[in-house]
C-alpha cells in the first residue's frame, strides 16, 4: 500500500495534518490579511473584551490586539519548536548512529553521557542557560537543540546496532567503505522510519518546552511574544475572568502539540516502527 | 549478540556463554554491580556537567559574591583564596571534594548555605510530588487494564485520545484552567497552596492542596494509563492467561490476580524514567500556586541569577532522578528476573 494511503488511514493524523498546516497559514499568511501592531502599546484601548473596538479577541493589559498577538506570538513558538526539535534529530542520529556504529568503549562513554544528560531535566538546564545567556530566538534554538537530543540519540543506537550488522553493511566494509561513508550512508538512511517519527514527537516537545520558559518569564524580551509568554502575560488576569487572555494561546498550543502527537502516530503506523507513544 | 535464536532475553551467565567466557558465579550480583556501576559514572559526569556550567558564570563565582562594586585586588585575592585561580581540573577536584562534604556554596541572596535552602524546601516538593504520583497510579493502573480489555473499541479509542490531548497541555496552561474553573468561577477551592513552614503545617491545609496536587497528577495519568494499557495488552496474549481463564477462573480475578501483577512491573520500571518529568512539573506548579518547595527556590534564583542555588537545586534533582532510575530497575530485576540481563 502506497505511503499516503495507509497515513491517510489513520483520521486523527489525517486531523493532525489539516490542524499543522491551517496553524502554520495563520502564523505566515494571517499577520499579512489582519495586520496589527505589536510593537507600540496602546494603553487607551487596554484591556478590551473581545468583539469590541474591532479586536475580535479583545486586547491585553498593554493594548496589544490579541488575535494578532496570537499570530506574531505562533510564529516564534513553531519556528524555534520545529528548528529546535529537527536541530535536536539531526544530533540525536548522528550521536546514536555513531555510538551504535562504533561501540565498544566508545559506544559506552557516549551512552553514558546521553544517561547524564537525561538524568538533568531539560526545563532546568534551560532556565541556568537563559539565565546566563540573554535569550534571542536563535539561541533558544540551539539550546533547546543540544538540550533534547538524548531520546533520538537512544532510539537510533538501537537501531544502528542491529543494521550494522547486515549483510549490506560488511559488504560495503569489504570493498572499502570508509566509516564515515558507512554511517552516512547506510546506517543513517536505514533508520529514518525511526528518525522521522521520533522528529515529529520532539518538536512537538520542543514546543512545549518554549512554552515552559517562556511562561517562566526566561523567554524572549518583550515586545517579542510568544504562546507561552502570552499566558505568562495572562496570569496575572486569572482573577479579572479575562478569559481570552488565557484560552487562545493556551488552546493553541495544545492544538499543535495534540496535532503533532497524532501525525507522529500515524507516521510510526506507515513506518512500522515501534518506539516512544506520546 | 544477534546469534542467539531465543528469543527470551538471555541473561548475563547464557551472554557470557555464549561469548566463551567462564559462567560468573552470581549472575544476579554482577548485574547489580554492573548497574550500580553506571549509575556512579552517570552522576560523576553530572558533576562534569554542573562544573563546567560553574565556568560559563559570567564574571565567575567573584563577581556574584562580591557585587559589581568589587574591586579588581578584591576579585583577585578572592580567587585565590577560594582557589579559583589553579588549573581547571584542580578546582574540579576541590569542587568535587566540596560537594562529597555536603557543601554547595553559599546562596547569594538568601543569606544561607545552598545545602540548607535545599533541605528546607525539597520535603514539600517530595510531597507534592507523591502526592500527584499516588493518585496518578490509582486512576492510571485501573484505566489502562480498562482500555486493554477493551482495545480498539470505541471507549478505548477515546481514552487514549483524551491521554493525548492531556499529555500534550503543558501543565501551568492546565493549573490556570483549574484556578480558573474552581477558584474563578465555582469559588469552591483556593488557589494558592499552603504556606506554611514544616510539612504538618502543609498538610493541615488540605483544600489547598488539591489544585497543586491535581494539576500534577494529570499529565501523569496520560502518561501511565499508555504505559498501562501497552503492557496490560503484552500480557493478556500470554499463555497463562489463558490457562487461568480455562481452569474456570472469573475474568475479574484473572485481572486482579494474575494481568494486574504481571503488567505493573514494566510500569514500575517507567517511574524511574518519570522523575525529570514530575521535577519539571513541580517547578511549574510551584511557581503557579505559590506553594515554597524546591521549584520555587529554582524559579526565584532563575529571577535572581543566584548561580549557587540553581546549579545546587540542577545536581541534587539530577543524582535524585539517576538514583530512582536505579532503583526502578533493581525492583524491576526482583519482580522480574528476566529483566536482569537485558540492560545496556
Amino acid at each position: 500500500m502506497s505511503f499516503m494511503k495507509r497515513f491517510s488511514q489513520n483520521r486523527l493524523a489525517v486531523i493532525g495534518l489539516a490542524i499543522l498546516v491551517i496553524a502554520i497559514l495563520f502564523v505566515t499568511i494571517g499577520p499579512l490579511v489582519y495586520p496589527t501592531d505589536q510593537i507600540r502599546t496602546v494603553l487607551e484601548s487596554a484591556d478590551l473584551k473581545p468583539g469590541v473596538e474591532g479586536h475580535p479577541l479583545g486586547t491585553d493589559s498593554l493594548g496589544y490586539d490579541v488575535l494578532g498577538r496570537l499570530m506574531v506570538g505562533g510564529r516564534t513558538s513553531l519556528l524555534v519548536g520545529i528548528l529546535a526539535g529537527l536541530l535536536a534529530t539531526v544530533i540525536g542520529t548522528l550521536w546514536g548512529a555513531i555510538a551504535g556504529y562504533v561501540g565498544g568503549i566508545v559506544d559506552a562513554v557516549m551512552m553514558r553521557i546521553v544517561d547524564a544528560g537525561i538524568a538533568i531535566p531539560a526545563i532546568f538546564l534551560l532556565l541556568v542557560l537563559s539565565s546566563i545567556v540573554q535569550p534571542s530566538e536563535w539561541i533558544m534554538i540551539l539550546v533547546i537543540g543540544f538540550v533534547s537530543w538524548l531520546v533520538p540519540a537512544r532510539l537510533v543506537r538501537a537501531e544502528s546496532l542491529s543494521v550494522k550488522t547486515r549483510d549490506y553493511v560488511v559488504a560495503a566494509r569489504a570493498m572499502g567503505g570508509s566509516h564515515t561513508r558507512i554511517v552516512v550512508q547506510h546506517i543513517v538512511p536505514n533508520t529514518i522510519g525511526t528518525v522521522v517519527v521520533n522528529a515529529t514527537f520532539q518538536v512537538a516537545d520542543a514546543i512545549l518546552l518554549v512554552a515552559y520558559v517562556s511562561f517562566l518569564g526566561m523567554g524572549l524580551q518583550p515586545p517579542a511574544t510568544d504562546w507561552g509568554a502570552m499566558l505568562s502575560d495572562g496570569l496575572g488576569l486569572v482573577y479579572q475572568n479575562a478569559w481570552w487572555l488565557i484560552l487562545p494561546p493556551g488552546i493553541a498550543i495544545v492544538l499543535v502539540v495534540c496535532a503533532l502527537n497524532f501525525v507522529g502516530d500515524g507516521l510510526r503506523d506507515v513506518f512500522d516502527v515501534k518506539g516512544k507513544t506520546a | 549478540m544477534s546469534s542467539i535464536p531465543d528469543s527470551l532475553p538471555a541473561t548475563v551467565a547464557q551472554q557470557a556463554a555464549v561469548a566463551g567466557k567462564r559462567p560468573r558465579r552470581n549472575p544476579y550480583l554482577f548485574f547489580l554491580l554492573r548497574r550500580i556501576g553506571q549509575a556512579l559514572i552517570v552522576i560523576f559526569v553530572v558533576t562534569v556537567v554542573v562544573f563546567a556550567l560553574l565556568q560559563m558564570l559570567p564574571g565567575g563565582p567573584a563577581r556574584g559574591v562580591l557585587g559589581v562594586q568589587a574591586t579588581a585586588e578584591q576579585i583577585a585575592q578572592f580567587n585565590h583564596e577560594q582557589g579559583y585561580d589553579r588549573p581547571v581540573w584542580e578546582q574540579y577536584i576541590l569542587f568535587l571534594g566540596r560537594l562529597l562534604a555536603g557543601d554547595l556554596g553559599q546562596s547569594y541572596l538568601l543569606n544561607m548555605s545552598v545545602t540548607d535552602a535545599i533541605t528546607q524546601r525539597l520535603p514539600k516538593t517530595l510531597l507534592l510530588t507523591g502526592l500527584s504520583l499516588v493518585i496518578a497510579l490509582v486512576i492510571a493502573i485501573p484505566v489502562g487494564i480498562f482500555q486493554a480489555v477493551r482495545r480498539n473499541k470505541g471507549a478505548d479509542y477515546t481514552l487514549s485520545t483524551i491521554a493525548i490531548v492531556a499529555y500534550s497541555t503543558p501543565s501551568f496552561f492546565l493549573g490556570m484552567l483549574l484556578i480558573m474553573i474552581f477558584s474563578q468561577n465555582l469559588g469552591i477551592l483556593p488557589a494558592n497552596a499552603p504556606q506554611g513552614e514544616t510539612i504538618a503545617a502543609v498538610l493541615a491545609e488540605p483544600q489547598r492542596l488539591i489544585l497543586p496536587v491535581l494539576t500534577g497528577a494529570i499529565p501523569l495519568v496520560a502518561n501511565f494509563s499508555r504505559y498501562m494499557r501497552s503492557s496490560a495488552l503484552d500480557n493478556l496474549s500470554e499463555d497463562y492467561i489463558r490457562t487461568a481463564r480455562s481452569k474456570g477462573t472469573p475474568f475479574r480475578r484473572v485481572l486482579s490476580r494474575h494481568l494486574l501483577r504481571n503488567s505493573l512491573t514494566p510500569v514500575v520500571a517507567m517511574l524511574g524514567y518519570q522523575l525529570p518529568v514530575m521535577f519539571g512539573g513541580a517547578l511549574v506548579i510551584e511557581q503557579l500556586f505559590n506553594y515554597p518547595g524546591m521549584g520555587l527556590l529554582f524559579w526565584s534564583a532563575a529571577q535572581s541569577s543566584d548561580f549557587p542555588v540553581l546549579l545546587g537545586c540542577v545536581l541534587v534533582i539530577s543524582i535524585a532522578t539517576v538514583v530512582g532510575s536505579l532503583l526502578a530497575d533493581i525492583i524491576q530485576s526482583v519482580l522480574d528476573p528476566r529483566t536482569r540481563g537485558g540492560i545496556a
